[in-house]
């Protein structure tokens, strides 16, 4: 079944006078329970996907249906409720809430979900528990590692039991090590069966995924499987 | 329904860890607010006192009593064609009383100011009133101690007075008044009267708390020529809806007493508590409208300083828009999040105000008799409202409109 159907985008960027085409035709899909990785040099159109896949923007142009709905033709508030209840995103600067604790980090998008308070605590303590962090749900995002951070960032985007989970460069402000653990939750998470999106620049990172589509210049310029993927050996996320 | 309760209880936590976040900030921002909430409330709460003192001190006069004069309260006349006509004598009072059907009482007052002494107690500049029997029928006088000097002792000139309840403090502070030999203006005097308080400090001297009342033949005989002082003719109108028909009649029989021809003006006024409440509305209102818009302008200036700071806010929170939005706030969200911020600064704010107008008003209450009304509370608690919400309301469509992308790509 497949989530995401994507078919001939584009999207054309006004700088000044000049027109930019970020994305000139691009057409995919993504199957439930797939492990992506979206590929390619600065410049190629893989943030501007990104973010059309996280329906934080629209294409200028083109299909795009989001579990067989038009996305294209959304309202501003359909497209809230989207990223809200269909969508988690863990994004390379964590872009937590400097000033909540992790637990009411975790917590607000259930609250934009319209979750009473119970339930909504329920849940987030949970989602901290699974990515191992159980013991840190009152520490402000100063207060934690850049790992630490990055998992209740996972954790946020976990707890609405969202339909694809999309990082844009998870590891990019993390050490090698800690973006290897990180990495392993990412792929703990897609054996319990979640669908996830990677977007990065690094082959190393990339072949984590069992499929990578690379762009440059706008287009599609390769979309394969990976032959010897780098399958982690997953110690559980709780330590 | 229950979605939203949600979202404004989110968006009222986030606006004061916001506030809390920015003390001095906020503590300045809620400045503005406070000064504009006092001054306003103080201003609207003295401007209520002086109409209040000044409606208790007309109703001493009474809204159902003309007062026939040579003199007008109010006119646009000049003062010399008024100090031509000729004075009302006794002479034309007892013709008027004679013709006029329709008033409850008529009483000729003229008047005098005074030294009243007891003892070696002595109050200086007393107006003196000396008038009928019936004149207290025209007031709604009520007695401390004693009654009003009678028919006979009116008729015969009787060396008798009635004390206006401040005169009689006074000179007698053991309210022992009554049947003691005042001195008045050097004569001899007996009291037969105590007034219980009647009026407001407003009316000054025309207060009748600050005056004293005696036959009028006495006053005639001690104090006044009855040729060189004109009179005015009190009338009480049967009731308050009589009040325009008492007042046609009244000018109707005043013509023919004066004996006017048809093309003649009128060389008499009559005055009535309507034109000094006409007069009144007509001064303090624009005192009125300019004291509310020059402290309006206060608070004007305080939601200016909000709008600012909360411009402020939404640029230094542009990446928590854009993370909030990412992950499912929706614009309305967004836009009820600053609204909340700018409205707690300043119902905070208006709230002190609120305090220090009560406050402050209990001081103005020795010169005014001023308080702060319940109506007053709730004004200031919607006018503070209403301030946060328009103040903030063009920073908070700016957050809420903000591009996801953009916002997220901030630094």
């Amino acid at each position: 079944m497949n989530i995401i159907n994507i078919e001939h985008i584009t999207k054309v960027y006004e700088v000044g006078l000049e027109k930019v085409h970020a994305l000139r035709d691009v057409s995919l899909r993504i199957d439930k329970n797939e492990y992506v990785a979206i590929m390619g040099p600065s410049g190629s159109g893989k943030s501007t996907l990104m973010n059309m896949l996280g329906c934080l923007d629209t294409p200028t142009s083109g299909i795009y249906d989001f579990k067989g709905e038009s996305v294209s033709t959304m309202t501003d508030n359909d497209l809230a409720k989207i990223r809200n209840k269909e969508i988690g995103f863990v994004f390379q600067t964590f872009n937590l809430l400097p000033r909540s604790d992790a637990l009411h980090n975790v917590e607000l998008p259930l609250v934009y979900a319209g979750m009473s308070y119970s339930e909504r605590r329920e849940k987030a303590k949970h989602a901290l528990i699974d990515v191992g962090l159980g013991d840190r749900m009152h520490h402000k995002p100063n207060e934690l590692s850049g790992g630490q951070r990055q998992r209740v960032a996972v954790a946020r985007a976990l707890v609405t039991q969202p339909s694809i989970i999309l990082a844009d460069e998870p590891t990019g402000n993390l050490d090698s090590k800690t973006g290897e653990e990180i990495m392993g939750l990412f792929q703990e998470l897609h054996e319990k069966g979640n669908t996830i999106i990677l977007v990065t620049h690094e082959e190393y990172i990339a072949e984590h995924a069992a499929r990578i589509i690379r762009l440059r210049d706008g287009l599609v310029e390769k979309d394969e499987r990976v032959e010897s993927r780098k399958v982690l050996k997953v110690n559980s996320a709780t330590e | 329904m229950r979605h939203f309760l949600f979202e404004l209880k989110e968006g009222l936590l986030i606006a004061l860890r916001a506030i809390r976040a920015n003390k001095i900030r906020s503590a300045l921002t809620m400045l503005g607010i406070f000064i504009g909430i006092t001054v306003v409330v103080l201003m609207s709460t003295a401007i209520k006192g002086i109409d209040n003192s000044f409606q208790k001190g007309i109703s001493a006069l009474g809204t159902d009593v003309l007062y026939i004069d040579k003199w007008a309260w109010f006119t646009n006349q000049e003062w010399w064609k008024l100090r031509n006509r000729r004075n009302i004598d006794m002479e034309d009072f007892e013709k008027f009383k004679e013709l006029a059907k329709l008033p409850l009482a008529v009483a000729p007052v003229t008047s005098s100011r005074q030294i009243i002494k007891y003892k070696d107690r002595r109050v200086d500049d007393v107006v003196l009133n000396g008038s009928n029997a019936d004149y207290v029928k025209t007031t709604n006088f009520t007695f401390d101690q004693g009654r009003f000097y009678s028919e006979i002792e009116s008729n015969a000139s009787r060396q008798v007075a009635v004390l206006g309840s401040e005169v009689a403090k006074n000179l007698f502070p053991r309210g022992d008044a009554l049947d003691k030999t005042i001195k008045i203006g050097g004569a001899n005097f007996k009291v037969v009267g105590v007034l219980d308080e009647q009026g407001s400090s407003i009316l000054g001297s025309y207060n009748p708390d600050n005056q004293a009342f005696i036959p009028i033949g006495t006053i005639f005989k001690n104090f006044i020529s009855h040729h060189r002082q004109s009179v005015t003719i009190n009338v009480r109108a049967q009731n308050p809806a009589m009040i325009e028909e008492t007042k046609a009649e009244a000018i109707g029989v005043m013509r023919k007493v004066r004996g006017l021809k048809y093309d003649e003006e009128n060389d008499f006024t009559v005055n009535q508590q309507e034109a000094l409440m006409e007069q009144y509305n007509s001064v303090v209102g624009v005192i009125k409208i300019a004291g509310l818009f020059i402290t309006g302008l206060s608070l004007f200036v305080g939601a200016i300083g909000i709008m600012n700071i909360m411009f402020v806010s939404v640029r230094e929170r542009t990446r928590e828009i854009g993370i909030r939005k990412a992950i499912g706030a929706k614009k309305r969200t967004i836009l009820a999040q600053f609204l909340l911020e700018s409205s707690t600064i300043c119902l905070v704010g208006g709230a002190v105000g609120l305090l220090a107008a009560v406050l402050l008003s209990m001081v103005v209450d020795q010169f005014i008799p001023t308080s702060v009304q319940i109506d007053a509370v709730v004004i200031a608690f919607v006018v503070a409202l209403l301030t946060g919400v328009l103040s903030g309301l063009a920073p908070a469509y700016m957050a809420a409109k903000l591009d996801p992308v953009e916002s997220l790509r901030y630094e």
